[in-house]
């Protein structure tokens, strides 16, 4: 089902300035708003069910009540624009169609917050969308919506995949190099600058303006029971049109792909699905009609839903070549804090290689699942087991193709 | 050879100082700054900016070189990027890039010889449903073929 919540003015010309977006009931959120508690707007947005769209998807409400206690220190809501998932590019449109939903939304979550202080963490690579969004913000203070209760700084990162990472991201915004943070053993807000902080994706604070403006319930009408709302589901790779359209969750993957999508390009027959970003976990071309847009639909197909960014492979595709390019990428974004990642991306790519130029023994597609069992788990983020997730699914689903180009 | 900010670039720099608590968090920022004003980052600006900011050089220089788009050197009058990653791939990035490296006579990494183009490959630009996506100086030219690129060149070579 297309829906509209988050992407409602994104066809609207001229939408991305306030004037335009204000016709457009932008800001329209904030009467009711501010006639809540901030406890009761966390409520309601806990009771919606919103999960983190940049990702994750773990439960927005649930995170913001990981804060502690209100005293005289200051807390921040960070949120995360850092987009660099291979297949994702929906936060992007926000800020290119509607960056006011954004400052929008950051209002009602900082309100929820206490915060007084917010930052926009956005990819260096970005510069027309951080333009673009630094208009808005001055936008936002010259109509005197943002400056009183609350200020927007916007940060833009340099060239950095782990920077998307929320830990290292906010190594980042701290002026360090984006190493991810050793996690703690319990539950806790994260921290920038020694104090508390809220870190959500673009997509997920956009999403609040709705549920303040209509209710958990209206937001709940959409989706499933455990993934409810809608998602910014991207197409890319061989599809006819590709793009990003807004779906409920629990939309059909063949559905999507073949009435949205107009099918895999120039007739061809579907390989693969890379379902959301590059570290989700491959999908057969034949597994696909079984298949709905859902965190629980994805976990029983042995993926993941991820950003909801999908990559569509044909039938010329080399799937070897395919994993190859992707672990050029990974061994290039490692940030090298620990062996198991740092070496094994390379390790693996290397030996990748040498399977492509016809010099590679069966064995070495043994050792390329060995490595990825010492790289998965031992490492301070998920970035390697994803690596090792993701290496590990081409080889189960297309091993034929890996041991093709092996001599001996 | 010393370095400094523009007054223009100070005042900003003023501004910024406002909206971060520590002084630390200014360096992204202020080696954006730099770069923006001199189209990389010497060593020179390194130093300056460790004085600003109250911490040392190499401390300066351990960030900026983790992230990978300050240029440690001069580079050409423009700047071009190749998305070399998944959706880019299955769009042809690798014909894009074999046709710039022809037409430009030199290779990824390699600036030419009249100054005028920098080539190089990067990891994913987040424009994927426009694959393949070539970004030169800080705009993005999605869905490019040989014919528009050929153009493009044209047009900032003239």
């Amino acid at each position: 089902m297309r829906c509209s919540l988050i992407s409602r003015l994104f066809s609207i010309p001229g939408a991305h300035t306030l004037d335009i977006a204000k016709a457009n009931g932008r800001y329209g959120s904030l009467p009711r708003l501010f006639s809540l508690t901030p406890e009761a707007v966390t409520e309601e947005v806990v009771k919606s069910g919103l999960r983190g769209k940049g990702g994750g998807g773990s439960p927005t409400g649930e995170k913001w009540l990981l804060m502690p206690p209100l005293d005289d220190k200051p807390r921040y809501l960070v949120v995360n624009a850092d987009e660099s998932e291979p297949g994702t590019f929906k936060d992007r449109q926000i800020l290119e169609y509607d960056p006011h939903l954004l400052i929008e939304g950051m209002i009602a979550s900082a309100y929820a917050l206490h915060v007084k202080h917010a930052y926009v963490y956005i990819r260096g690579e970005y510069h027309f969308w951080a333009a673009r969004f630094e208009t808005a913000l001055k936008e936002a203070y010259g109509a005197g919506l943002l400056g009183k209760r609350l200020d927007i700084t916007l940060h833009r990162g340099a060239g950095a995949y782990i920077c998307g990472e929320k830990t290292a991201l906010l190594e980042s915004l701290e002026g360090k190099r984006g190493h991810p943070r050793l996690k703690p053993h319990t539950k806790e807000p994260e921290w920038l600058f020694g104090h508390p902080a809220v870190v959500n994706n673009v997509e997920t604070i956009a999403s609040v303006p709705y549920i303040i403006e209509h209710g958990f319930e209206a937001y709940r009408a959409f989706g499933t029971p455990q993934s409810p709302g809608t998602m910014l589901f991207g197409l890319s790779g061989h599809v006819t049109n590709p793009g990003i359209y807004e779906l409920a969750f629990g939309t059909s993957m063949q559905w999507f792909l073949d009435e949205i999508g107009g099918g895999v390009k120039e007739g061809k027959a579907l390989k693969a699905i890379v379902p959301g970003g590059s570290s989700c976990s491959i999908l057969k071309g034949q597994h696909i009609p079984n298949v709905t847009l859902d965190y629980e639909s994805l976990k029983c197909s042995n993926s993941t839903l991820g950003t909801g960014g999908m990559i569509i492979m044909d039938e010329t595709v080399s799937i070897p070549k395919a994993m190859k390019n992707l672990l050029e990428f990974y061994h290039h974004e490692s940030c090298g804090q620990c062996t198991p990642c740092r070496e094994g991306t390379g390790w693996m790519d290397r030996i990748l290689a040498k399977v492509l130029n016809g010099r590679g023994k069966r064995s070495d597609i043994d050792l390329l699942l060995e490595i990825s069992m010492t790289m998965n788990g031992k490492t301070i983020c998920v970035f390697a087991p994803a690596v090792a997730d993701m290496a590990v699914s081409y080889i189960h689903a297309f091993p034929e193709e890996f041991y093709a180009l092996c001599p001996s | 050879m010393s370095f400094s900010l523009t007054p223009e670039n100070e005042t900003k720099f003023e501004h910024l100082r406002t909206r971060y608590p520590s002084l630390r968090a200014l360096m992204l920022p202020v080696l954006w700054m730099v770069q923006e004003q001199e189209g990389w980052v010497s060593s020179e600006a390194m130093e300056y900016l460790a004085q600003k900011l109250s911490i040392t050089p190499t401390e300066v220089y351990s960030v900026a070189s983790f992230y990978t788009m300050f240029h440690f050197k001069p580079i050409g009058t423009h700047h071009i990027q190749v998305c070399k990653t998944l959706s880019c791939m299955l769009g042809g990035s690798e014909s894009i890039l074999a046709y710039l490296e022809k037409t430009l006579g030199i290779t990824c990494g390699q600036t030419t010889p009249d100054g005028r183009f920098t080539l190089t490959q990067v990891e994913c630009l987040g424009a994927c449903g426009g694959a393949p996506c070539v970004c030169i100086d800080t705009t993005y030219y999605e869905s490019v073929s040989e014919a528009t690129l050929s153009a493009l060149l044209e047009e900032l070579r003239s």
